[in-house]
């Protein structure tokens, strides 16, 4: 292709205006929110999204695998062995061990020993967004999502120690070459339309000393899709605004007991557990 | 002034080369550290703070504790502690300079520092520590330099500096309140939520720093002909047991809140800290070290004959000093990480890298604070008498 002198004028002095425009408005604004992903008009949209785990319908051990692998697949989160530098952003562990403090000498036969599914709450009152010294992680405004922002983020920790629920995880290490190979989906902008057609997104991957977690799948959102874990759950997580009353998570939420983690500590989790 | 840091005896230069060995090894582990991640120290997603972040908070405490000697000093005309103004704000600079490398090294992506300045956030209260602690470092550089300056040339210092001093006393708890609130703010932390936590800091902070003041002094008082003052060296040993005291006091009234009170959360870590729970015992060792080193040196810190002896004296600053190095340095920061948010225990213990990092920051430290001590020190052999007159330069 080429262009006569006069429209590389054009298109370079446009650009240089627009690029200029642009920069003024962040500066003038100084609300910029870190995103990977660019919303197509399909977008989900929400004012505060939540979750509900239905506890009870996950019965086989198929059912929990299904959830946290179309995550990490997903997101390319590294398979590390070593329990001490392990990434994780969904996963379970035991109602004693997901709600210590509510743990009961008679529990219900049923939830002993019965795994539960545990993620980032989303808290609306999130204590990392609170002491993170840099602003890499953040609540975006118009949904609640606590986001991550892997460029920004100098690895201090501070949240990590500040998030009262375990949901942060550390790269001690470069976690690229623990990314599965069969599970790896690298980032590659030119098939980002392909593979949004299809369903599957490219999700940058990570570079060691930087925290990570759930996102609620805000990428996902941005097109239109439901949260992977939502999606591969078959119905046993459901997702959607708090803010809308008429909901399919607030119905759920109005007809079931529902418990959150932690909620004496004023965090505002929006993740429920229906037990 | 820094001149008289390169004319020094045989002992100086082999203490200065020493130190630079010490670094070496220290950087060449960071140099590992940097290239491979922070997996190769013994931190973990349960434990995400070690053995850095406890070396900064102790040491926030040492740099704060020149207020005990420069307060008596400057607000209260105490003479005896003339002499030695100097060497507590030469004691802040290092101890600053150290907090912040221990900051740096412990960061993921040390080269994107600059991050807190270019995008400040002042709801964090690291924002705030950074803050307090450039400005404590600025104040104590200033006003110790010119001082000294003024002491060398045989001149009161300027009026313009007395605004400074004040500030500088003023600031000091303030470095070790901020870097407390780091902690006690956080919810779900047990060990840390409590809002005696900055209490504690301080005085643990004004026990520990008269504490290595003492063993510095009787250093000086040995290989220098600069004489510090045995009476101002009695003093700081009565400063650290009075706050040995206090630290005490504050640790056993948590102990009593959380066994009281029978609340599991906060009896976890402090039964982890000293009877291990599950099996899980690495920390036993270093709270009883920690008890038996108290149990030693707050008694002779007391008694009369038992502090007036200069060896005993020397023992129990040294037991304090490493004592409260054991609590707040090391126990502090993990016993606020177990048992972790799934009420689950993980242990932590240094490796040798993350250990070797952490003393080439303490050496840095040293090398600065040699300096600085040799420039002082030849000021005040060379003025020979103090500025009431008295000598502090032994015939």
């Amino acid at each position: 292709m080429s262009i006569s002198r006069r429209q590389f004028l054009k298109i370079a002095g446009a650009s240089a205006l627009l690029g200029l425009g642009s920069f003024t408005s962040i500066e003038l604004l100084e609300k910029v929110e870190a995103s990977q992903f660019k919303k197509t008009p399909k977008a989900i949209r929400g004012k505060r999204w939540g979750m509900a785990v239905d506890v009870k319908k996950f019965q086989t051990e198929e059912d929990y695998k299904r959830v946290i692998e179309a995550c990490h697949r997903i997101h390319n989160v590294p398979d590390l062995e070593n329990p001490k530098h392990e990434i994780k952003w969904i996963w379970t562990d035991t109602y004693e061990h997901t709600f210590p403090g509510q743990e009961s000498p008679y529990l219900l036969e049923s939830l002993e020993h019965k795994p539960l599914i545990v993620l980032c709450n989303h808290c609306n009152n999130p204590p990392c967004v609170r002491v993170c010294p840099t602003k890499a992680t953040f609540k975006r405004e118009e949904d609640g999502i606590v986001m991550m922002d892997m460029h920004r983020c100098i690895g201090c920790r501070f949240c990590m120690a500040g998030c009262p629920f375990g949901a942060r995880s550390f790269n001690w290490r470069d976690p690229r070459p623990f990314i599965n190979e069969k599970n790896s989906l690298p980032y590659d902008s030119t098939f980002a339309g392909e593979s949004i057609k299809k369903g599957v997104l490219m999700f940058p991957t990570r570079m060691r000393g930087v925290v990570e977690k759930c996102t609620f799948c805000y990428e996902r959102l941005a097109v239109g899709l439901m949260p992977a874990c939502v999606e591969a759950s078959q119905g046993s997580l459901i997702f959607g605004d708090l803010n809308d009353s008429h909901s399919e998570i607030r119905e759920t939420l109005s007809t079931h007991f529902t418990i959150r983690r932690k909620p004496e500590l004023g965090t505002e989790p929006s993740v429920y557990y229906i037990i | 002034m820094l001149e008289l840091a390169i004319k020094g005896s045989r002992t100086y230069w082999s203490w200065v080369i020493f130190l630079l060995a010490v670094i070496s090894a220290g950087f060449i582990s960071y140099l590992y550290q940097f290239r491979v991640g922070l997996v190769i120290t013994g931190m973990s997603r349960d434990v995400s703070w070690g053995l850095y972040i406890g070396q900064f908070t102790y040491l926030v405490g040492v740099a704060a504790s020149a207020v005990t000697i420069v307060l008596p000093y400057y607000l209260h005309n105490y003479k005896k502690y003339g002499r030695i103004a100097i060497l507590g704000e030469f004691v802040a600079v290092p101890s600053v300079i150290m907090c912040m490398l221990f900051i740096f090294v412990d960061l993921g992506q040390p080269l994107r520092v600059l991050n807190v300045l270019l995008h400040p956030t002042p709801n964090s209260v690291m924002f705030f520590d950074m803050i307090v602690l450039s400005g404590y470092l600025f104040l104590n550089i200033l006003c110790g330099w010119y001082v000294l300056g003024a002491e060398r040339k045989g001149v009161p210092p300027a009026a313009w500096i007395k605004p400074f001093i004040i500030i500088a006393i003023c600031w000091a708890p303030s470095i070790h309140i901020v870097t407390a609130f780091l902690y006690q703010g956080l919810p779900g932390r047990h060990y840390w939520l409590t809002a005696i936590m900055a209490a504690k800091f301080l005085s643990s902070a004004f026990a520990s720093g008269p504490a290595l003041l003492i063993v510095i002094s009787l250093i000086l008082r040995k290989f220098t002909r600069f004489d510090p003052g045995w009476d101002a060296i009695q003093t700081m040993a009565k400063t650290s047991a009075y706050f040995l005291i206090a630290t005490i006091a504050f640790y056993l009234f948590e102990v009593f809140t959380a066994f009281y009170s029978n609340i599991p959360g906060h009896m976890y870590p402090i039964k982890y800290l000293f009877t291990g729970i599950h099996g899980h015992t690495k920390l036993v060792p270093v709270m009883w070290i920690c008890t038996a080193l108290i149990a030693v040196s707050l008694p002779i810190l007391i008694i009369p004959p038992a502090r007036r002896n200069e060896r005993a004296l020397g023992f129990a600053a040294v037991a304090t000093f490493l004592a409260l190095w054991l609590e707040k340095g090391i126990s502090l920061v993990v016993g606020g990480f177990v048992p972790n948010p799934f009420e689950r225990v993980f242990e932590y213990w240094p490796t040798v890298p993350e250990a070797l990092i952490a003393l080439g920051v303490w050496g840095i430290g040293f090398f600065i604070l040699t300096i600085l001590y040799k420039v002082a020190i030849s000021v005040k052999e060379d003025a020979v008498f103090d500025k009431y007159g008295e000598r502090q330069v032994k015939a």
